[in-house]
């Protein structure tokens, strides 16, 4: 809270109207009509929608492709979000010993960032074809053993690896951040008092480092609902079977080639509960309760 | 640390090139793919040294995808989300540290909680809009009887349309519409000493004089940061360019071209996938986010540890 202000007058609402202006037309009005959508239903030969109340919901409910769909994209989430921020922690602790060429490791592991996911779909498709891709060995061995085409478990270990690939970077640049702001003085204590560098790492900077972790827990989960789009996209198409149909993947099927936008908005209500409620509890909880100061 | 210990610093160079490795093989694979032609990209095993078709395959692929108009736009598309991006962060923040008055926690919040809901997650609806963004206006005028009084009054019929599908506009307004860099500049306003601000109030300087000669240029390395992550972000959209452009000809983005070069059934018609153009085309694709990301690191790092995004 600041003391000294300017007066208010004519230029605050000026200021202020294009952003507002902005996030009504383009966020909160999709967000109303959202809901508006999910709880009526467009009627086949036009003339607006009718009230269903919850009869979109239960027809998503009771569709077994839904639940399915729903599996992989925890199944996603959970494996991303372990994969990724467990090989940014490696790699944060050990460049954060500041050896000679710690810099270029730096870099090396920060731009994957800038790669579109899209793109990374693309190139992890080309390393995982059954055809001349790394699992070409395999397959001459055992010819058809690996197919992401046909068996729905490497689809999604390869969207898998894939979304962890893409997601290491951001995980990485956030532990390295938190274990450079631990005060040299804390650790300086440490090595007198005689701990060598990996019972600092365990006993000090892991510890120290638990608001990080668990801010990037909910915000690796909760990009792996919203960011996955292009990796599935050009990687698995959905497919085999459905497979791998994430989330947001879904709605998109749904909605824009479906034309059943009721349901697909349904469907988007759902994720933006989920999306909420994880964004709810890293605000409410874990900010709350891992405070060191 | 004054220490001497030879064991753990080779373990930590042996465990950071695995990384590495792990990191860079996939796109080392991509990249050898772009370099071979047909035959050799398609032959198993994988190759894992570059061939020499690198510059033809780079080529073939540019005139396939016609890249050239299509990066014009990426990086229209990327420049005007960046700079409409910091110019409402810019006066928004500053509207809502620097002035008092009684709504300013409520806007604050409506502005903070688009932070909660990515584009993705709203992405039917916010399609509608973008097909007529004036759309919300005329159902508010419609529910309110307004346009049904105007029309008797008058006999003017409201119809308000702006359709933004393939167009520039349509692409970059729905990217600015969050509150990523409001909070940035919020958070760097709230740190400017209140004597500053009556310093500049007793030399008689109006608010818009103050922030113009004295904020904004105390804000250059957090332009430069909001600069950096806005511009990946822009350039890297994906699933937004490809709803609502339709006619990629004109307003095609480079990203959405990949999702042509897939290799399957639809593009290759059961002949040979052509890989090497697809990779290629991917290796285009990414290099400008990745140059920005590599000499722009220290704003981008410090811009993505302070917007959480």
């Amino acid at each position: 809270m600041r003391r000294a202000h300017f007066k208010f007058s004519w230029i605050v609402p000026a200021l202020l109207l294009p952003q507002l202006l902005v996030i009504f037309v383009f966020f909160y009005w999709p967000s109303v009509q959202a809901l508006y959508w999910a709880f009526t239903l467009e009627q086949p030969w036009g003339g607006g929608n009718t009230w269903v109340g919850f009869e979109n919901f239960r027809n998503i409910m009771s569709d077994p492709y839904y639940w399915g769909s729903v599996r992989v994209s925890t199944i996603y989430a959970l494996a991303t979000t372990a994969l990724a921020m467990g090989m940014a922690l490696v790699l944060a602790v050990f460049v954060d010993r500041q050896l000679v060429g710690s810099r270029v490791w730096r870099v090396a592991t920060i731009w994957p960032y800038a790669v579109a996911a899209p793109a990374v779909g693309l190139a992890f498709q080309f390393v995982f074809n059954p055809g001349a891709g790394i699992f070409s060995y395999i397959n001459a061995v055992a010819p058809g053993w690996w197919d992401l085409s046909k068996y729905p478990w490497q689809a999604v270990t390869a969207i898998v690896i894939a979304g962890a690939w893409k997601q290491v970077a951001y995980s990485f640049i956030f532990f390295l951040a938190a274990l450079q702001s631990i005060p040299r003085s804390l650790i300086e204590a440490a090595a007198m008092d005689g701990a060598r560098p990996m019972r600092r790492m365990l006993d000090l900077q892991l510890p120290l480092l638990t608001p990080t972790f668990f801010f990037l827990l909910v915000i690796n989960i909760t990009d792996s609902f919203t960011d996955s789009f292009g990796i599935v996209d050009t990687l698995t198409g959905g497919g085999p079977f459905r497979a791998t149909e994430l989330m947001v993947y879904r709605i998109y099927a749904d909605g824009f080639r479906g034309f059943d936008y009721s349901g697909a908005a349904a469907q988007s209500i759902i994720l933006m509960v989920l999306v909420m409620a994880l964004t709810f509890i890293q605000f409410r909880y874990i900010e709350r309760r891992v405070h060191y100061s | 640390m004054i220490e001497r210990t030879p064991i753990l610093d080779l373990l930590t160079h042996l465990i950071l090139a695995c990384g590495i490795v792990i990191i860079l093989v996939p796109i080392w694979l991509a990249f050898v793919a772009a370099t071979l032609d047909l035959q050799a990209v398609n032959s198993a095993p994988v190759e894992f040294w570059p061939g020499d078709q690198l510059w033809p395959n780079l080529r073939e692929a540019w005139m396939q995808s016609d890249f050239g108009p299509k990066f014009i736009n990426s990086f229209i598309v990327a420049i005007g989300v960046v700079v409409g991006k910091i110019a409402l962060a810019c006066i928004t923040a500053f509207a809502l540290v620097f002035f008092d008055f009684r709504a300013r926690m409520l806007i604050f919040w409506a502005i903070f909680i688009t932070l909660m809901l990515p584009l993705e997650v709203r992405i039917v609806p916010t399609y509608a809009v973008a097909a007529n963004a004036l759309s919300p206006f005329q159902t508010i005028l419609d529910a309110t009887g307004i346009s049904w009084l105007l029309k008797t009054l008058s006999g003017v019929e409201v119809a308000l349309q702006w359709n933004l599908l393939n167009s520039y506009t349509g692409l970059i307004l729905p990217l600015v519409a969050t509150a990523t860099g409001t909070f940035l500049y919020r958070q760097f306003f709230l740190t400017i000493p209140d004597e500053l601000v009556e310093a500049a109030r007793m030399d008689g300087a109006g608010a818009l004089r103050f922030l113009w000669d004295v904020l904004i240029p105390l804000s250059k390395t957090n332009i430069a940061a909001l600069a950096t992550i806005m511009f990946v972000y822009a350039w890297n959209q994906y699933l937004w360019p490809l709803l609502i452009i339709t006619d990629r000809a004109t307003y095609g983005m480079v990203v959405v071209q990949l999702s042509d070069l897939v290799p399957d059934q639809l593009t290759t018609g059961g002949g040979t996938p052509t890989w090497h153009l697809a990779m290629a085309a991917t290796m285009v694709v990414m290099i400008p986010p990745i140059l920005v990301v590599i000499f722009m690191q220290r704003w981008f790092v410090r811009g993505l540890i302070n917007t959480d995004k």
